[in-house]
């Protein structure tokens, strides 16, 4: 048992060192990369304010996805959402004591796993119904559907068939902030799922999941629309 | 009269999404630039030796320094969503002219030499070696795309393929694969200042032409002027408005409407052309070179404003960039933006009451409107954003009795390409241009068996160009498009008298 507790310790903090030095050597590069041009994609906001508020729909309603494509935008705001209360109701095995508005969203983050798991599986299906859509998917877009997948109904299994004991969980989480080893549960369905997350966390800054930091820098988006009364200059383009 | 080698589309009711079929518009490419057009732009003539590597390090080059570009290559996750927005895909059923198929051309050679990713793990992740295969698709599908911005409005990330094809066309220029069609334009702005390759002595003949046939129409000299110092405006626009219909109507319009201004205005031989193909070719150099020529003509002339007439990618270069590229302004009047947009002088003069307009000089037309990609959704008129919807659509109103916009889901920040922009504008992309029209042209077919539509009002000269050859392949009449100053210019009431006083000192009479 030793073992495995050593080798999932080690998972995570290898996992975690790789998504956080991955993430901020890529946000580095984008934030130090210019933009020589004025191209925010018009009508576009003229204020900082409005910018902000356009970037907010586009992240948190998925504007532009809504304007493009129904079926694409109801499967992947449903998973993203999903996505997001389940991350807020695991928030509970890293944090203590767990906040009040964590302990609120515990119920929804339940449904949450499943919204993620239907949306993915509407995702997926466009991936073969599709036939514009099969045509632009490469294998490493079936596998990050297939490990998102896995994750949500390995998660959901063990909420309602196969339990395993959360609360060594968490102090097995709890531990590794300090270095201080706790045992997991041997659980195979648990280990799965561990897995399976870490892969996630490893695999993200080097695969199109950078989609999340990367919407932010798009400058389509993110520029406010003022060229002619704001002189525009980066250092390369003088 | 137009003979096709290609089937032309059926034109449907609402533009259908077409099957996929791979390689449908794979023969399609535009005439290779010659040396002589290549090495005034500082490209190489022709394909250099090592040009594998030139490239790759290129790349490299431009993603440190378009964050667009950077961000752009990494964050596509192969939605959908823009696959059935371009044109080009609807009008052709090619997967490459999806805008992602189009940027996964760059994106797989992005993820073999940059990407760990693809270094690694090539096949997982659609990571591609840089063949002579590869660049030989990148040659005909990068010039298979308008720069019309439509797929960055349904991308969720905002992601361009505009950037992805300037950047890629940048890239083969600089190891000595050019683009004919717009790189001899270039050289010839260089050389001559327009276009079209027209001298200076041609220019003031033909603006004392118009001036002459104005008067002939109407009684009343307008001036039509050229490089005259100390003007207090500065006109720039697309040379095709010196040399044909339905260009020409246009710029007779904005004389009519400076005339009624009663401001002095100019063009410059020096600066006679407002488009800016840098741009096309995505290369900042070129089109910052382009630009000076306007800065240049502006001190030499003392004015106090520019405007720009009507020219679609040139009001975005004029809009969004000609502060950075050829600013700042401050020798001129800060009471007005530089530079403004024809229909934004016009629409002021209207809002304050200076302009009389006889609607009925419109009457035999029923007009709808085209709001031209680059105006659309790469600039703006006017204070609000969206002004580059309203303002010219008043400016059609205020003279026209009789307008109909066309299908919702193709105009505004939806609006469909003419099909000839972006460097697209030669002979030898004519079955592209036909193919690539097929949407806008089944949105306007709509109207005209809905509506009685007669006529389509454009803002840039490309896309006048464009109709004017491509709707007779649908069955229309090429004089169906027309200037929206035209219309302007027809209704106008002008004010007779006080301007041949004004200018009695010139030589034409």
């Amino acid at each position: 048992m030793a073992f495995l507790t050593n080798f999932y310790a080690f998972l995570f903090y290898f996992a975690a060192l790789v998504l956080v030095t991955g993430l901020v050597f890529k946000i580095v590069r984008y934030v130090r990369t210019p933009a020589p041009l004025k191209i925010p994609t018009t009508p576009a906001p003229v204020t900082g304010r409005g910018v902000v508020l356009r970037m907010a729909r586009e992240v948190v309603l998925f504007e532009s996805l809504f304007r493009a494509n129904k079926w694409t935008w109801i499967f992947g705001w449903m998973f993203h959402f999903g996505l997001l209360l389940v991350t807020l109701r695991h928030l509970r095995y890293f944090i203590e004591p767990v906040w009040f508005p964590i302990g609120l969203v515990q119920p929804f983050g339940i449904y949450g796993g499943m919204a993620m798991v239907v949306g993915l599986g509407g995702l997926w299906s466009r991936r073969f119904l599709v036939d514009r859509v099969r045509y632009i998917t490469s294998p490493s877009d079936h596998l990050i559907l297939a490990l998102l997948v896995l994750i949500g109904t390995t998660g959901l299994l063990m909420k309602f068939a196969l339990h395993t004991d959360i609360v060594e969980i968490k102090s097995f989480f709890q531990g590794l902030y300090t270095y201080n080893l706790q045992p997991l549960p041997p659980d195979p369905m648990l280990l799965l799922h561990l897995l399976l997350v870490a892969t996630l966390l490893i695999v993200f800054p080097y695969s199109k999941l950078l989609h999340a930091p990367g919407i932010f820098f798009s400058p389509t988006r993110n520029q406010i629309d003022n060229p002619r009364e704001v002189r525009h200059i980066t250092p390369w383009a003088k | 009269m137009a003979k096709a080698t290609f089937v032309v589309p059926d034109l449907t009711q609402y533009t259908e999404v077409p099957a996929v079929t791979p390689g449908a518009m794979a023969h399609s490419s535009p005439f290779v630039s010659k040396p002589e057009f290549q090495e005034p732009l500082g490209f190489p003539g022709e394909l250099v030796d090592d040009w594998q590597a030139k490239a790759i390090d290129k790349m490299g080059e431009l993603l440190g320094k378009y964050r667009s570009l950077r961000v752009y290559m990494d964050a596509c996750v192969k939605c959908g969503a823009c696959t059935d927005k371009c044109h080009y895909f609807l009008g052709t059923g090619d997967p490459k002219n999806m805008p992602v198929g189009r940027q996964d051309l760059m994106r797989k050679v992005y993820r073999r030499y940059f990407t760990l990713s693809g270094k690694l793990f090539p096949k997982l992740v659609g990571a591609e070696d840089f063949t002579k295969e590869v660049l030989d698709d990148w040659y005909s599908y990068f010039h298979q795309c308008s720069q019309c911005r439509r797929c960055s409005v349904f991308c969720p990330y905002g992601i361009d393929t505009a950037e992805i094809s300037m950047a890629a066309r940048e890239i083969m220029d600089s190891i000595g694969v050019g683009q004919k069609y717009c790189n001899e334009i270039i050289a010839k702005v260089y050389r001559v200042g327009n276009n079209l390759g027209l001298p200076g002595p041609a220019l003031k003949d033909t603006l004392e032409g118009l001036e002459e046939d104005v008067y002939d129409d109407t009684g009343v000299r307008v001036r039509y002027p050229i490089d005259q110092e100390g003007a207090d405006i500065l006109l720039v626009t697309p040379s095709a408005d010196f040399f044909a219909e339905p260009h020409v109507d246009g710029l007779i319009g904005y004389g009519k409407v400076f005339h009624e201004a009663g401001v002095s205005w100019t063009v410059s031989s020096h600066a006679s052309e407002a488009a800016n193909f840098g741009m096309f070719i995505g290369s900042y150099d070129n089109m910052k070179r382009v630009s000076q020529r306007i800065r240049e003509a502006a001190i030499k002339l003392k004015v106090k404003r520019i405007v720009f007439g009507e020219c679609g990618h040139a009001w975005r270069v004029a809009y969004s960039f000609l502060n950075t590229l050829a600013g700042p302004w401050d020798f001129l009047d800060p009471r007005y933006p530089v530079p403004q947009h024809i229909c934004e002088f016009t629409y002021e003069l209207i809002q304050q009451g200076k302009l009389t307009f006889d609607k009925s000089a419109n009457d035999d037309k029923v007009l709808t409107f085209h709001d031209s990609c680059n105006v659309a959704r790469a600039s703006r008129m006017g204070d609000m954003p969206g002004g580059q919807f309203e303002i010219p659509r008043a400016l059609i109103r205020a003279s026209c009795n009789h307008f109909y916009d066309m299908d919702e889901d193709t105009i505004r920040d939806r609006t469909f390409c003419c099909g000839g922009g972006g460097g697209l504008l030669t002979d030898d992309l004519m079955e592209l241009r036909v193919k690539g029209a097929k949407p806008r042209v089944d949105a306007l077919n709509n109207v005209i068996q809905e509506k009685g539509v007669t006529h389509m009002a454009a803002i840039c000269a490309i896309c006048k160009t464009q109709f004017s050859k491509v709707l007779p392949y649908y069955g229309l009449e090429m004089d169906q498009v027309i200037s929206l100053h035209q219309l302007v210019g027809d209704a106008i009431v002008l004010t007779p008298g006080s301007d041949d006083e004004a200018d009695d000192e010139d030589d034409d009479d």
